[in-house]
């Protein structure tokens, strides 16, 4: 076994196996989401939502990514070809890279970095390349306003996020996601970050359903101004990347809130029948909670107008951000840290 | 240390073949029939009226100006975070400053009306 584990060969295997672990189950957790979200958005309409494809619509993901498959994958005549071909992997490829930091239980992780949240913010924010490299490449003109809204949403929601996520370093002290939730543990869901730095829970969930342009924020592909905007033009299995990566990036930013405010694996009561219950379970559940908040909002929000999506990030979100960092920065210098740490 | 990202590395190959297998398959399975009607570029039924690189407004450029501003801010603002304990009172001081010389720039900003989007 020794000598196994030392061997030149076992690193790279041994990534690999994580790697597939993580990719296989989250591919089939975003096929499965697409299935959830038309069967929650359904119910809250009063109507069934899927049900021919397999035991009550259970096969339709399935059925849909075939007939995706099958579809003729269009290029544009105007299009540039090679970056039409490309943003669709540009938008899809970073979705997937951000889950090589998340911790599924206590240092499990694919890579258990110390710079783990710096590595997600870095990462997440390259998923604006493939929106706009699609709506430029497209060379129509709903793609490319699309496209261009969807940046400028983008980069001003990333902002209220980085400085929500420095409330959580200034309490955990630590970069490694692992560590930020053990620094979360104790009494139970009052020692969890949600509740000292509440804005901040507030301001990163909401900035993490506008940064994955969905509604109430999806004026980046409105169906109902510019059609489908930036991925307009694509088909096939061009268009099912975007959609993969759109689902992916709502179940890592589900995932990433619960790491960071909502005390990751560990049970919300620090007494028996919870503790029984193994910690992955509970960061899944807090997860799906998480999910279904996201296709609630859909189901119960009208579309935001783009000055108003503008407005809430630049004018309320930031500012409440920065007011927040200076209050939980004197509260550590007071006697109050005692309580916080 | 760099063995952490070693994973990362793996990975990366393994997205992209996972984003670009799909595509190729797409490609062969499909049918392919393509006509000119059908790779023009969609406008709701017409013929595309011009170019789609048109001019767009300029507010994007400012606001891409003001996301590099604030980003570089978050870049200061996290390894002061992690280290909030160890650099005491005056780390906390000095850092506050440098916050007020910025909410002092993003109150211009905002009066000057960098931030309207009507």
């Amino acid at each position: 076994m020794h000598d196994l584990v030392n061997a030149a060969w076992w690193p790279p295997v041994w990534a690999l196996i994580k790697i597939i672990i993580v990719l296989i189950p989250l591919l089939l957790g975003v096929a499965y989401l697409t299935l959830a979200e038309r069967k929650v958005i359904g119910y809250i309409q009063i109507r069934l939502g899927p049900n021919r494809v397999g035991f009550r619509g259970m096969l339709q993901p399935i059925a849909d990514a075939l007939k995706l498959l099958f579809k003729e994958v269009l290029i544009p005549s105007t299009a540039n070809r090679f970056l039409f071909l490309a943003a669709p992997v540009l938008a899809f490829v970073p979705a997937m890279l951000v889950w090589a930091a998340v911790p599924f239980g206590p240092g499990v992780a694919i890579s258990n970095m110390n710079a783990g949240l710096l590595y997600v913010l870095a990462i997440a924010g390259l998923g604006v390349y493939g929106i706009i490299i699609a709506g430029w490449a497209s060379n129509s003109k709903y793609a490319f306003l699309g496209a261009m809204r969807a940046a400028a949403q983008l980069v001003a929601y990333e902002i209220a996020m980085g400085f929500a996520l420095v409330g959580v370093l200034m309490l955990a002290q630590t970069l490694n996601l692992s560590k930020i939730v053990e620094a979360q543990a104790g009494g139970g869901f009052w020692s969890w970050y949600w509740l000292p730095l509440f804005p901040f829970f507030l301001v990163y969930f909401i900035s993490g359903v506008a940064e994955t342009n969905r509604a109430p924020f999806d004026v980046a592909e409105g169906e109902s101004e510019i059609v489908a905007g930036f991925h307009v033009e694509y088909s096939g299995m061009g268009f099912a990347l975007f959609f993969l990566a759109e689902y992916a990036n709502m179940i890592f930013i589900s995932i990433l809130t619960t790491v960071l405010f909502l005390g990751g694996w560990y049970p919300p009561f620090n007494v028996a029948p919870f503790t029984w219950v193994p910690g992955l379970i509970w960061l899944l559940l807090k997860t799906a909670f998480l999910l279904y908040v996201f296709l609630w909002i859909r189901a119960t929000f009208p579309r935001y107008r783009y000055d108003q999506i503008m407005r809430l990030g630049w004018k309320v979100f930031i500012p409440i951000t920065i007011a927040w960092i200076v209050v939980v920065g004197i509260a550590l210098e007071t006697p109050l840290r005692a309580i916080l740490r | 240390m760099l063995g952490h990202y070693l994973p990362v590395l793996i990975f990366l190959l393994i997205a992209l073949v996972v984003g670009i297998v799909p595509l190729i398959l797409g490609s062969k399975l499909g049918p392919n029939r393509p006509d000119s009607e059908k790779l023009s570029p969609y406008e709701c039924g017409f013929e595309a009226f011009e170019d789609a690189r048109v001019k767009f407004d300029v507010r994007y450029y400012l606001v891409a100006i003001l996301f590099i501003l604030f980003d570089l801010e978050i870049a200061f603002l996290f390894p002061w975070a992690v280290v909030f304990d160890s650099v005491g009172m005056t780390g906390f001081l000095a850092m506050m400053v440098f916050l007020a010389i910025l909410v002092v720039g993003f109150i211009y900003e905002w009066k000057k009306g960098a931030l309207e989007w009507e």
